[in-house]
């Protein structure tokens, strides 16, 4: 429990202190929203439903730190631990592999979690806006979201031979998934050929129970999203746990 | 008293190459312990076996009384391990590490305490990447003496530092053996082992060719000892003759090098001398030249030692 704190503490010092890291999850969402929001305000964008623009953006931005959140650091930090031989120093010490994990997730969740609020205290604050769901509902959703975006990172870092495949990977999984699901823009305004193939990314689904759960609709409304990322979770515990090597 | 580590019949293969073979030896409490030879000897994968961190294909270890392989939990509680590649988070700062490793054991050396004894504390604040190879290792011996463990692994701690680093780094180890603690290391520095260990084992293909105390080493193998100096003109008639023992006299030029076999009863420079203040002989640049381990891996291998 003590070297569980201990790693965790550290991690999160790590975390901030990588740069690139930081600033995707606590800055650049927020100047995404700002200028955003300088566009339109809170009034609904050009040919979206009524909703205030700004109201839509928070819950598909979150989306979108969960999906840069899992993809890189995750991926990059653990890959990058076994490559340098982090994990092999680690090992010739008593402590458990599990806390090694654990420390991670808790770390890159609670980033995510501030990047979220701070996301959601921007929009309360400079744009008033109108949050219509139930908190506890859209934390479980933000949760799983989370766990199952973090499940894929802990896979690629785990089948990819090096720190530097993985990294690329994640990339080209990442960027794709970031315009098309709908996280970086309405999904709506694209084409319906696009709006078929972004089904086949799990970011989408992200969108659509943050979105929901947002404006107000409950978890029954999405157990088509929630059986995804459920599956998704599963096979990120399974596969990280029989991929997991120590060099 | 058991052993600190008993190894009989060690052997371990990778695909069709034996890395280690037939390889036996014992650590006692107390001692400094090396395994010497070139690289692809089979140096660290007797140390990982040791470690637990291989599986061997055959033989028996034991290490502080228990198998690596079966109760490794035991050994990474009692026994501190510096390994040849590893590294920390390069935006650790050298106290974190300290202290973060220092969470791991129930009960540990005081690490503030550590660091100040091997000469960290102005790199308190320091990140990992911005140290230099001699204190990362200091960094590493400070992590591997972190649980006060009964037994030290040692990895080819001096490889890629400078000579000073080097030097440096052999004093701290001889402050661990003073701290009552065992170390067992692995080097393909001959000086470094003959500096350092109480005993040594040279091995060479994945099997021992040689094992007992440097001083034996040489001694055994009979390896010549050399006195060189220069001359101003030429040695008289006769000179050899007047000198104790089985020698050769060799010259090149002005320079004269008298081969003898090591371990006589008159140390032979004090002969030479002796010989030429007596017959007046105007000599310059006299220096002896030991045998060392370098000659004894040369002589065992018949190959130079090289890096």
């Amino acid at each position: 429990m003590k070297s569980l704190l201990k790693m965790t503490w550290m991690e999160a010092k790590l975390f901030l202190r990588e740069p690139v890291s930081s600033f995707f999850t606590l800055v650049f969402p927020l100047m995404m929203l700002f200028i955003f929001g300088s566009i339109y305000g809170n009034n609904p964008p050009p040919g979206s439903n009524s909703q205030g623009a700004i109201e839509a953006l928070i819950p598909a931005f979150t989306a979108m730190i969960i999906g840069m959140i899992g993809l890189m650091p995750v991926t990059i930090t653990l890959a990058a631990y076994r490559e340098n031989g982090i994990l092999r120093r680690l090992r010739t010490t008593p402590v458990n592999p599990l806390v090694v994990m654990a420390a991670q997730v808790i770390v890159v969740f609670a980033m995510t979690s501030v990047g979220m609020l701070l996301l959601i205290t921007a929009g309360k604050v400079v744009y008033h806006v109108r949050f219509a769901g139930n908190a506890f509902s859209l934390l479980g959703g933000f949760t799983l979201a989370s766990l199952s975006f973090f499940g894929i990172g802990f896979i690629l870092a785990g089948i990819m031979p090096t720190a530097r495949t993985a990294q690329v990977v994640a990339m080209v999984l990442l960027y794709p998934m970031l315009i098309l699901s709908g996280a970086a823009w309405p999904r709506e305004l694209m084409p319906a050929t696009v709006q078929n193939i972004s089904t086949f990314l799990p970011l989408t689904y992200v969108v659509n129970l943050l979105s929901g759960l947002w404006i107000g609709e409950g978890w029954g409304e999405h157990l088509l999203d929630i059986a995804v990322l459920a599956g998704m979770l599963l096979l990120g515990i399974v596969v990280s746990v029989k991929t997991f090597r120590w060099e | 008293m058991d052993p600190i580590v008993q190894v009989e019949g060690l052997r371990k293969v990778y695909g069709s190459t034996v890395a280690v073979d037939e390889v036996s030896f014992e650590v006692h409490d107390g001692e400094i312990f090396g395994m010497v030879g070139p690289n692809g000897a089979g140096k660290t994968t007797t140390i990982e076996c040791l470690e637990g961190l291989r599986k061997p294909d055959a033989g028996y270890v034991r290490v502080l009384g228990v198998d690596p392989q079966r109760d490794g939990q035991i050994l990474r509680l009692r026994t501190g391990m510096q390994l040849q590649q590893s590294n920390l988070q390069d935006r650790m700062r050298v106290w974190e590490a300290l202290d973060l490793y220092a969470s791991f054991y129930p009960k540990t050396a005081d690490w503030r305490e550590l660091m100040a004894q091997l000469g960290l504390e102005e790199k308190r604040d320091t990140a990992f990447s911005k140290l230099s190879g001699g204190q990362k290792q200091r960094l590493f011996i400070a992590l591997a003496l972190l649980p006060d463990p009964q037994l030290v692994f040692l990895d080819e701690l001096t490889t890629g530092l400078d000579p000073q680093a080097r030097h440096a780094i052999w004093d701290l180890v001889r402050d661990v053996k003073a701290r009552g603690k065992t170390v067992l290391l692995t080097t393909h520095f001959m000086e470094e082992a003959e500096r350092l260990c109480d005993r040594v084992a040279i091995l060479d293909h994945g099997r021992i060719v040689a094992l007992d105390t440097p001083e034996a080493l040489i001694r055994n193998l009979g390896v010549e000892e050399r006195i060189v100096f220069n001359l101003n003109g030429k040695l008289p008639e006769g000179f050899e003759n007047a000198l104790s023992g089985k020698i050769r006299i060799e010259t090149q030029g002005d320079r004269v090098i008298i081969h003898a076999n090591n371990g006589r009863k008159v140390p032979l420079v004090s002969e030479v001398v002796n010989l030429l203040t007596r017959e007046e002989i105007p000599f310059r640049d006299l220096r002896t030249e030991q045998p060392t381990l370098e000659d004894v891996f040369l002589s065992l291998t018949g190959r130079e030692m090289k890096e």
